[in-house]
């Protein structure tokens, strides 16, 4: 079968590799039909994730038809033929994290914990492609892929919805609407995004889904001014991340108050071309003394209003530098962050899209044949052609 | 990473940590992470972190021979004295070692964790190993202790047993592998000395085992529905004593991490039934390098 391989830092191959197939009693191959390019691939494409080795298969955002089950799945959750999209966390439900609905923190998913374990005290679920931190899973931009424990982890998804439609419940999506739904948002609050890109798209919308008085969105406008429209299509109100009072502004909209729920949606490599901290994490990151860049979660602790809320679905992976714990801790914000548990939100949002109230399909731009996945990641990583989101299609 | 003989022995237990340590730690863990995601197969224990960035050795050194020159220049006292400390930043940009620290006993790159895990481990008085983990498993006491109460089901968790035996009630045969070195596998007889149904289960070896040791296992029932907390206890005397242990650390067969990863198997295949494996999952070449992206 074809599949993306990740070779080296800003290398990646299509290549003919062997099948996926069955391995555990529980599993599933299922035939990739729409499988996309996440904002977070290109972490390990900059090589920002260290734990990768020449030859992962990559990709965390697929859906298709189940094409083949292994004699322990339970049949009554999933049966050959079904379509399904595929949640980048994989759960067990049955640990004492799954109970809770907190699936990205399985315990019994990642196959080599100990790496998480050194780096982060505990170890947290398997993700499919990506890096040896999450289980080292070949991952699914690719022909076929492999899903452990399928009764538990594939969602079956109406036939009435095109893939593009259900495409986005796998990452994106249910991530977006997590970052907003942990705040708590109240109908006279304002909510303040950092980054345009899928993610804060789907964070804007979600807001707005949830009841918030006013959505901000901050993102590069000289850059991405294509993001920017899409933000604005939506309702947000736009500030461009070179005006160098994106405090200023943002208080101004609030009364001098501050947003109520700040939400960082950029991660590890914000860029922050106007604060002299950016050139340090540059710096820094390069020579390999810091992890991230994480500009943008600065600027959200510093903006936000007293007592009010920040929220992370950005994706940081190590430590950084220059954290302002003085303004989190005197302000008496509070944080909300993890990798998105998915499957606790499938339902949820299934009901928002039949009711019509998002269409996800909105953020596609790009969808291009598997075979062109280099040029594809490329297109994405540099914003040209006003990509915002590329779904590959394995069968081209 | 430069493999040098700084590692912590095991002998260091005694010795407090350096405060600085508690802020150098994460950065550490980070890089001995880094040091440890390379390819399967290759032992993991054999390179400890070095106290320095590669950029910043690099600068040391430098900065050293710099400093070396300007002093050997002067041919006087201070001069001596500037290239004398310029000679040791070469040898800290060399080694990655600060020869100060080094003789006050102290290192910033702390203690491998393998080599924390022993000290917790040795803290007992007895000689030898000694190692206890514990596990939240959500199953019930009973569950539990009838699996492991069944000797010859423990190899479907623990990799390194090849078989279990039942003799009699109270007695079993084990076969273990081991270190080719240590001729690739070890047996022994063992009985149990205590038996508290769905609470715990103690046992030791007999005469004439090829590694001594007595163990036990515990259910203890968590708050709440959080199932039960497991724990192993295992102190053995290795084959050749600390020399079979070096041996043993060398091979990536550390006690302290293998009984761990085998509770958590027991975990996995007491909750979800199976031990999710990785064997025969599509992989890349790369033969082409790779195109830019």
């Amino acid at each position: 079968m074809k599949a993306v391989v990740w070779c080296a830092p800003y290398k990646v191959a299509v290549e003919e590799v062997p099948d996926a197939k069955i391995i555990n009693r529980r599993d599933a191959v299922v035939r990739v039909t729409s499988t996309a390019i996440c904002g977070s691939d290109l972490h390990l494409v900059d090589g920002f994730i260290p734990f990768m080795k020449a030859g992962d298969v990559i990709g965390h955002e697929p859906m298709g038809i189940v094409e083949e089950l292994g004699p322990g799945v339970d049949q009554s959750k999933v049966k050959v033929g079904d379509r399904v999209v595929v949640p980048f966390p994989l759960g067990c439900g049955e640990c004492f994290f799954c109970r809770r609905q907190l699936w990205s923190c399985c315990d019994n998913t990642n196959p080599k914990p100990r790496l998480a374990e050194e780096l982060f005290g505990q170890s947290t679920a398997g993700i499919l492609g990506y890096s040896h931190l999450t289980g080292g899973f070949a991952g699914g931009q690719a022909q076929f892929l492999r899903v452990p424990l399928a009764d538990v982890n594939l969602q079956k998804m109406p036939e009435d919805l095109t893939d593009h439609q259900a495409l986005f419940l796998s990452d994106i999506f249910p991530t977006g609407y997590m970052a907003a739904e942990a705040c708590d948002i109240q109908p006279d609050d304002t909510v303040a995004v950092w980054g345009c890109g899928p993610v804060g798209q789907f964070t804007i919308r979600s807001a707005q889904l949830l009841g918030a008085g006013r959505v901000v969105a901050i993102d590069d406008e000289q850059r991405v001014p294509e993001r920017m429209e899409m933000a604005r299509r939506a309702g947000a109100l736009v500030i461009d991340m070179h005006d160098q009072y994106v405090h200023d502004r943002l208080l101004d909209i609030t009364g001098g108050l501050g947003p109520d729920v700040c939400i960082d949606a950029v991660g590890m490599e914000a860029h922050g071309y106007t604060a002299l901290t950016a050139a340090y994490d540059k710096i820094k990151t390069n020579l390999f003394m810091e992890t991230e860049r994480p500009h943008a979660l600065r600027q959200a602790i510093e903006c936000c209003r007293k007592g009010g809320t920040v929220s992370i679905p950005g994706v940081y992976g190590g430590f950084s530098d220059k954290f302002p714990l003085g303004a989190l801790m005197n302000k008496g914000l509070t944080i909300k962050t993890g990798q998105t548990h998915v499957h606790r939100y499938i339902g949820e949002l299934l009901g928002h899209i039949r009711a019509g109230r998002i269409d996800p399909s909105f953020v596609v731009t790009h969808r291009m044949p598997l075979t062109q996945a280099p040029q594809a990641y490329e297109m994405f990583r540099e914003k040209q052609d006003g990509c915002i989101k590329v779904v590959l299609d394995p069968a081209r | 990473m430069v493999g040098t003989s700084h590692v912590a022995e095991p002998g260091a237990s005694g010795v407090q940590a350096h405060p600085a340590e508690q802020f150098t730690a994460p950065l550490r863990r980070f890089r001995e992470a880094l040091a440890s995601s390379r390819p399967e197969g290759h032992t993991r224990q054999g390179a400890p972190a070095p106290l320095f960035d590669k950029a910043e050795r690099l600068l040391s050194a430098a900065a050293g021979s710099m400093l070396a020159l300007a002093g050997l220049r002067r041919r006087d006292v201070p001069g001596t004295l500037l290239a004398g400390f310029g000679a040791a930043l070469i040898y800290r940009g060399a080694s990655g070692r600060v020869p100060l620290s080094r003789a006050l006993g102290y290192s910033t790159a702390g203690h491998s964790p393998d080599a924390l895990a022993d000290r917790s481990a040795h803290r007992g008085a007895e000689l030898g190993v000694h190692v206890r983990q514990s596990l939240l498993i959500n199953k019930s006491p009973e569950e539990l202790y009838d699996f492991w109460r069944n000797f010859e089901n423990l190899p479907q968790v623990m990799s390194h047993l090849k078989s279990v035996r039942r003799l009699d009630e109270r007695r079993s045969h084990w076969v273990a592998s081991a270190p080719a070195i240590a001729g690739g596998a070890v047996e022994w007889d063992a009985e149990i000395t205590d038996d508290e149904p769905n609470s715990r289960i103690s046992w030791r070896t007999v005469e004439g085992a090829d590694v001594a040791h007595r163990g036990s296992v515990c259910f203890q029932r968590a708050l709440g529905d959080r199932g039960t907390a497991v724990r192993i206890e295992l102190h053995y005397q290795p084959p050749a004593g600390a020399m079979g242990r070096w041996f043993a650390k060398l091979f990536g067969e550390e006690p302290q991490q293998q009984i761990r990863e085998d509770l958590r198997n027991f975990k996995r295949r007491m909750e979800i039934g199976e031990v999710i494996s990785l064997e025969g999952q599509p992989r890349g070449s790369c033969h082409g390098r790779g195109k830019r992206a």
